[in-house]
């Protein structure tokens, strides 16, 4: 299926201009995604616990006020974790942008048609939640719009993006959960 | 004595523990805790929507360097399984707080599936367990399992009996209870 932004270009121009925000990514593509554009003690990849990426970032975020903090998920984790917009519009975390990667199908089981294949708005039910910023990306011109978005504009934010689905290089984030947070926590001056 | 009185000695447990965070699903049981944490300066209060956020959202504040506890009721830890494998596989601390349904005198069937397996559920999950049965003994066990979860980067559960609680009562309108 295509017709849909290049996700891994998105990702990757995401991370050139990251600066100092924490970078998390859902299970799957987008994990494989953030690995793609360059591995950092700032990024942490999720490989499990399906529908927590939204809630985890809105804990990351609270803690860190002074830092930026950006979820990229996609399409099938964000429906998993729907809950948690209303939790995140509740709590109005300023710092808390999440970017879904929207390829309207379950890629990493076989391609089985998500939700938004049939239409769900997430953009749409983030607005509805009470996010001053919403997106739907649906065409590479306004990447660095979704982008300034993500990045700069008081949150929470959601964006939307619309991408393609096809084959992959699968490039392989950091397995060992211990070992990235130990990283990340350092990065961030905290001991153990 | 009234169920009231632990949540003193829990809420005296997480100022020495430093409990920054307070998650919730709320619960009848919870709510004479869940006022003090609300009035709590030290504390921020978040309403949930999903027990499953609460590992999740845990173990990203403590990424950040904030310690947080979920409070739920028994029934939610049937909610949030899968999820504890977040805080298993990378050794997150992960406190939670479980007001118990379903054992002593529950007065819903819906109840008590969920409310007795829940031992058997956070065991399998590698869950430390602790149990709170008298109101004087809260600050010590919240001052243990703490301890383990922060100290040792484990996930514990203090599941607060029903006993203790008090068992809801159901009165339709224009009865009496008997």
């Amino acid at each position: 299926m295509s017709g849909g932004l290049d996700r891994r270009a998105l990702v990757a121009a995401l991370v050139a201009r990251r600066g100092s925000a924490l970078l998390l990514a859902g299970l799957g593509s987008p994990a494989w995604d953030l690995a793609a554009a360059g591995d950092h003690p700032q990024h942490f990849y999720l490989w499990g616990g399906m529908g927590g990426a939204f809630a985890k970032g809105l804990g990351l975020a609270m803690a860190r006020p002074e830092r930026r903090v950006v979820v990229l998920t996609g399409d099938g984790e964000a429906l998993m974790g729907l809950a948690s917009l209303a939790t995140i519009a509740a709590q109005r975390p300023p710092n808390l942008a999440l970017l879904v990667l929207d390829n309207r199908v379950y890629g990493e089981t076989g391609g089985q048609p998500t939700a938004t294949a049939s239409g769900v708005d997430l953009a749409a039910i983030g607005a509805a939640a009470g996010f001053p910023a919403t997106l739907r990306l649906e065409s590479p011109d306004r990447a660095e719009t979704a982008l300034d978005l993500l990045l700069t504009a008081p949150g929470p934010v959601l964006v939307q993006a619309r991408v393609d689905h096809r084959p992959l290089p699968l490039v392989l984030p950091i397995k060992d959960a211990v070992a990235a947070k130990r990283r990340l926590r350092a990065a961030l001056g905290l001991a153990d | 004595m009234s169920s009231s009185d632990w949540s003193e000695g829990v809420h005296r447990a997480f100022a020495r523990t430093g409990i920054g965070l307070v998650a919730h699903v709320p619960d009848a049981g919870l709510t004479p805790l869940l006022a003090r944490c609300t009035a709590d300066p030290a504390i921020r209060v978040v309403g949930l929507c999903d027990e499953r956020e609460g590992p999740a959202l845990l173990a990203g504040a403590w990424l950040g360097g904030l310690r947080g506890l979920l409070a739920c009721q028994s029934s939610g830890i049937g909610n949030l399984v899968n999820m504890l494998g977040v805080s298993a596989v990378g050794r997150f601390p992960l406190a939670m707080l479980v007001t118990m349904r379903g054992e002593w005198g529950e007065q819903n069937p819906w109840q008590v599936p969920m409310g007795q397996a829940v031992p058997a559920v956070l065991g399998a999950m590698g869950v430390r367990l602790f149990s709170l049965e008298r109101a004087e003994d809260a600050e010590a066990v919240l001052d243990g399992a703490l301890g383990l979860a922060f100290g040792s980067e484990q996930m514990v559960a203090v599941l607060i009996r029903q006993r203790l609680l008090g068992a809801k009562r159901f009165v339709p309108a224009g009865a009496t209870a008997s």
